[in-house]
């Protein structure tokens, strides 16, 4: 196991050296001179050539890049165009409501998730089957930003319970926790679909094993057949999706925060793009596509303990 | 002699047996009522972006101020007016149109990236480390925050965003025809077509992907509903399309500012991005099916 973690480590450590590259490069050949950005239209060319040479601008490509990394491993990356705030800061200010966005989300998509793929197996062919898969497909067609709107239509303008958006109030207060529903059920209900139709299918489909049938025939009661024997090899698979879909989520919060005027990476991300602020740009896509594929090795290592069968040799 | 024998393996597969496979095919598919509930509205909404000039009442663009804000089965605006009197439904004809074309550039675009990727990493072993590092790569980043990236290089518009697509789409792409490739590779007729002399490349396009096209067009169908999703959300977010582009993400970002006096400038729009993925999707459900060899035919 531990050999897994390591190599499985030292794999984590080339893919973020290629990410930071695509990030690096794909900044350095978009249109627009950083030194102008910075230096604003009423700097003069010598002003321009000062802060080409402060910055590194007129270094070779590999150089930059390698510059960029050494200063990004130490926390450093750069200042925003815009605020001429230290990225570093400003993403790390921003990133707690990220965070609780898409934990909340999470918990929310595992919940109803479980719940309804449960009932779904459970009530095999009934027609709370039909529903419930007929709602997991539509789940998964809703656009979020819609649902959103409408959650805020209904909720928050005619029925007053919530508030519209916003995520000031710490989360472990009423008030937090209030403003936290909204945006966690618009963003998790595309992963509860998702997760509700692994459920379903990976439930019927270890219903039908040799030692669940085993189980029913030696007279187990039926609880225990479903609850000890399906329910947890039934799992496994759901786990896996569970872990793939919160790195998908922390990317679907870049949408929700829009909604919900919430003040997170994602809202910080699209400020930057549309002002063409490469260093915010460049940092903020690095920091989500970190934890994606942190998060995504984690799911990896987890399931090798959860099902022994698995190994990556 | 050699190559009288290629020509005629490339028509071996007789045409009768493939004739038999689409009926099979189509009768599975046919029996699945939601795929089929999936397939009607994706022909209505094909039709309407072909014929979308005569069926709209009004220029999709045009402004009345005086009409603004009309709210549904208004007389002559039967979806109602947005805030510059433009009529809701002449826009949403116009928005499906977007949207079919946007998403079919986008996933024809990844589908020649992905296939071409797929076949060489799965036919040349050489290339296969290379080929699935790159996509590793792509797989780093969650799809809409790829997208973005892109769009920050190369500038906001709907072009942009069906390039951006494209390349998010790739990777999926290539891992699905890679997969195929491996294992159809292995076969006996392949390994008889080696044994004749035939190139490489007629190998891979002429034996090798279209015994791989079942997964490739569930996937592409699967994608079209991500793809007209993404392009939505793309344009809320600003990043999409620019106004007066009649796109339905770029209607429900400006119809949210009226949400208060005219939800349907919100709620139509949606439901039809909804009802579009939905279609796509429960297609895409139904064909899986019904391309699967392992299943019954009753």
């Amino acid at each position: 196991m531990i050999a897994l973690i390591v190599r499985r480590g030292m794999q984590l450590l080339f893919l973020l050296l290629g990410i930071s590259f695509l990030v690096f490069s794909s900044m350095f050949i978009a249109p627009g001179d950083p030194a102008s950005m910075i230096g604003g239209p009423t700097a003069t060319t010598s002003d321009l050539e000062a802060i080409r040479a402060d910055l590194g601008l007129d270094d070779p490509f590999l150089v930059q890049y390698g510059t960029y990394v050494k200063n990004a491993v130490q926390g450093d990356f750069g200042y925003s165009y815009q605020s001429r705030q230290p990225v570093g800061e400003a993403i790390i200010g921003r990133f707690p409501n990220t965070l609780k966005l898409a934990v909340a989300s999470m918990i929310v998509a595992i919940i109803i998730g479980i719940i309804a793929g449960l009932i779904s197996a459970l009530k095999h062919n009934s027609w709370l089957d039909v529903t419930s898969t007929t709602f997991a497909l539509a789940g998964i067609s809703i656009p979020n930003f819609w649902l959103g709107a409408i959650l805020i239509l209904v909720f928050a303008v005619n029925l007053q319970w919530l508030p519209v958006g916003g995520l000031s109030a710490p989360f472990y207060t009423l008030e937090g926790m209030k403003q936290l529903i909204l945006p966690a059920i618009t963003l998790g209900t595309g992963s509860a679909a998702m997760i509700a139709r692994m459920t379903r299918s990976s439930i019927l489909e270890v219903a039908k094993a040799d030692y669940v049938r085993t189980a029913r025939a030696k007279g187990v009661k039926e609880s225990n057949v479903i609850w000890i024997h399906t329910l947890k090899n039934a799992m496994i698979p759901v786990i896996t999706v569970i872990g793939l879909n919160f790195g998908g989520l922390l990317g679907g919060t870049i949408i929700t925060e829009k909604v919900f005027a919430i003040n997170g990476v994602g809202r910080l991300m699209i400020d930057a793009i549309a002002a063409r602020d490469f260093p915010m740009v460049q940092a903020s896509v690095l920091l989500v596509a970190t934890l994606f594929v942190v998060v995504n090795l984690i799911v990896d290592i987890v399931y090798t303990f959860i099902d022994p069968r698995i190994t990556y040799d | 002699m050699t190559r009288a024998m290629l020509e005629a393996t490339d028509v071996v597969p007789v045409q009768k047996k493939k004739e038999k496979v689409y009926l099979v095919t189509l009768k599975r598919l046919l029996k699945n009522k939601l795929a089929v509930a999936g397939l009607v509205i994706i022909c209505l909404q094909i039709a309407m972006a072909v014929f979308a000039p005569l069926i709209v009442t009004h220029e999709p663009a045009k402004q009345v101020l005086s009409a603004s804000e009309l709210p549904m089965f208004s007389e002559g605006h039967w979806l109602g007016t947005d805030n510059y009197g433009r009529d809701v439904w002449s826009r949403i004809v116009y928005g499906a149109r977007i949207s079919l074309i946007v998403g079919i550039t986008a996933v024809s675009l990844g589908l020649v990236g992905g296939i071409t990727l797929g076949l060489l990493g799965g036919y040349y072993k050489k290339m296969d480390g290379i080929i699935m590092r790159v996509v590793d790569l792509l797989f780093s980043f969650p799809g809409i925050l790829l997208a973005m990236l892109i769009i920050a290089i190369l500038g906001t518009s709907l072009v942009n965003v069906a390039i951006a697509i494209s390349i998010w789409s790739i990777p999926s792409c290539a891992r699905i025809v890679r997969g195929s490739v491996l294992s159809i590779k292995q076969k006996e007729y392949i390994m008889a077509m080696k044994s004749l002399g035939a190139s490489d490349i007629r190998i891979m396009l002429r034996h090798i992907l279209p015994n791989a096209t079942a997964p490739i067009i569930v996937f592409a169908t699967m994608r079209m509903g991500t793809a007209i999703l993404s392009t939505a959300s793309l344009s809320y977010l600003g990043l999409g399309a620019q106004p007066p582009t009649p796109e339905w993400g770029a209607m429900i970002s400006q119809g949210q500012s009226f949400m208060w006096t005219s939800p349907h400038l919100t709620i139509v729009p949606g439901i039809a991005i909804m009802l579009t993925v939905f279609a796509f999707n429960v297609l895409g459900d139904g064909l899986r099916d019904a391309l699967d060899p392992n299943m019954d035919i009753q």
